[in-house]
């Protein structure tokens, strides 16, 4: 057996710029084993919804993580509304989906940068973003704010798209596809991205499964499971099959984001096509009593809010599990026998959000 | 949106063998979590086949005694457990890894732990 040595990976560290700390055990240059240690800077969030009223905690909900921002907002006002039994105008459904998608693209497009920093490819990288700063455009020009969307809201959403305005977006997402598509191009055909992702990291579909994994991590080990299949918001009316890839290699975790990128464009262009006019928000009263496992799917995969409502004002749980926490122990297993020079872009193929994570 | 949710109370000496039927019928751990109830607290495993939710609840006395870990049987479920145990101060026994309150780099330890004062549920109310 060669010598053993331990590496610490993080919390700091270039590849990832939020705090994550692995204690690499290493047999030469290969990876036998990884450990994790998270909960830096946990910010204990859950346990402030025993102070806030919960019509007011849509607004905590929202800054669990700036990448998602929109889908925690809504994951927590989907709960809060079962638990109430709350009907919201089927508008506010149709937009809660075209809020979904565009986070969903913008954050596809932020992990393509990122992953193309990660193997060195700056140019790739820079285009990337450059195209995730036009679809910021979009959501500043429906929401207001280009992070934090302030948009959803028990019984509802806040603000309407206008329809000359909606017909604008769906104009410039298919110009941008175009765009898009000539970036992913790189991603799917270059030869030096092919060397670093194709057979690296391979997690297989039996492992995903056992492990918890979720999101496009799992559907690139061939699972079709993704929670906008339970038909939440306006998605039961969407024509919609989850996308998946068969190999579970760095490679397909890259094609499976990549080919949901487009797939968000097309559900954004059904959702227009079929919203009705009317309303969108209902006024909500009284109360919650009741609990709820409130399940969407974010960019990363599942998230799941559990609430549990008294009859008061304030909730005696929140409690919410991210995509990121769940998908760890799958890092954990694809890092098992790789090289040390891999695990950068390793630890990226699972999209990690330690914002999230650290609610 | 109404998804239909099944919650089963099982006594916690069940557990693990509740959890083993669940693995051999295909269902993938989702969450394990904790929720205060005053006194004690109950703790959450909920699981999923083909979007069928089922959770499987414990209530349980810290003081009294520990959860036995489902690591055995789901390996994911140390990372949720080390996470209760850090943040509820619930002790579990058997985790395929035990990071003994060291997961959480907490300023406070058990912050989840305290449970809210007579005081804070009326004004509450």
């Amino acid at each position: 057996m060669a010598k053993r040595t331990i590496v610490p990976f993080g919390p700091q560290h270039p590849v990832l710029p939020e705090p994550i700390h692995l204690d690499l055990i290493l047999e030469d240059e290969r990876v036998v084993e990884a450990v994790p240690t998270i909960g830096f800077v946990h910010r204990g969030l859950e346990k402030l919804i025993e102070k806030r009223d919960y019509q007011d905690f849509v607004y905590v909900a929202e800054r669990i993580c700036g990448i998602c921002s929109f889908i925690h907002g809504l994951t927590y006002c989907l709960g809060i509304e079962e638990i109430m039994k709350v009907q919201v105008p089927q508008r506010a459904q149709y937009l809660r989906v075209i809020w979904s998608e565009l986070s969903r693209i913008h954050s596809h497009l932020l992990w393509l940068g990122l992953m193309a920093d990660a193997f060195g490819f700056e140019s790739l990288f820079m285009h990337s973003w450059r195209m995730r700063e036009k679809i910021l455009d979009i959501i500043e020009e429906t929401a207001g704010g280009r992070v934090i969307f302030g948009s959803a809201k028990v019984g509802g959403v806040r603000r309407d798209i206008a329809s000359a305005k909606l017909q604008e977006i769906i104009r410039k997402l298919n110009e941008y596809a175009k765009e898009i598509k000539e970036i992913s191009d790189v991603f799917i055909r270059d030869s030096s991205v092919k060397h670093r992702l194709c057979g690296v990291g391979v997690l297989t579909k039996e492992d995903a499964y056992k492990l918890g994994a979720v999101g496009p991590t799992l559907r690139a080990s061939g699972i079709s499971q993704d929670m906008r299949k339970l038909g939440y918001a306006a998605y039961k009316e969407i024509d919609l099959e989850p996308i998946i890839a068969a190999e579970g290699d760095s490679y397909s975790r890259c094609k499976v984001r990549i080919s949901e990128i487009f797939q968000s464009v097309d559900i954004i262009g059904q959702a227009a096509a079929k919203m009705p006019e009317g309303p969108i928000e209902i006024k909500v009263t009284g109360s919650p009593s009741g609990e709820f496992f409130s399940r969407t799917e974010q960019p990363r995969g599942e998230v799941v809010y559990y609430l549990k409502a008294n009859g008061t004002n304030f909730l005696d749980r929140f409690r919410v599990r991210t995509p990121t926490f769940s998908n760890l122990a799958a890092l954990l297993k694809l890092l098992q026998g790789c090289e040390l020079a891999d695990v950068p872009v390793l630890i990226l193929t699972i999209d990690p959000c330690v914002s999230c994570t650290e609610r | 949106m109404s998804e239909e949710q099944k919650i089963i109370k099982i006594p916690v000496p069940q557990l693990l063998a509740e959890a083993q039927k669940m693995s051999e019928a295909g269902y993938r751990l989702v969450q394990i979590g904790a929720t205060s109830l005053g006194g004690g607290f109950q703790v959450d495993y909920s699981f999923d086949k083909d979007y069928h939710f089922v959770d499987l609840r414990v209530e349980i006395i810290p003081e009294k005694e520990s959860l036995p870990s489902i690591s055995p049987v789901y390996w994911s479920a140390f990372l949720y457990e080390n996470e209760i145990q850090d943040l509820f101060g619930i002790p579990v026994k058997g985790m395929a890894v035990d990071y003994k309150n060291n997961f959480y780099k907490l300023a406070v330890k058990t912050p989840f732990s305290k449970v809210k004062t007579q005081e804070q549920e009326n004004n509450n109310g």
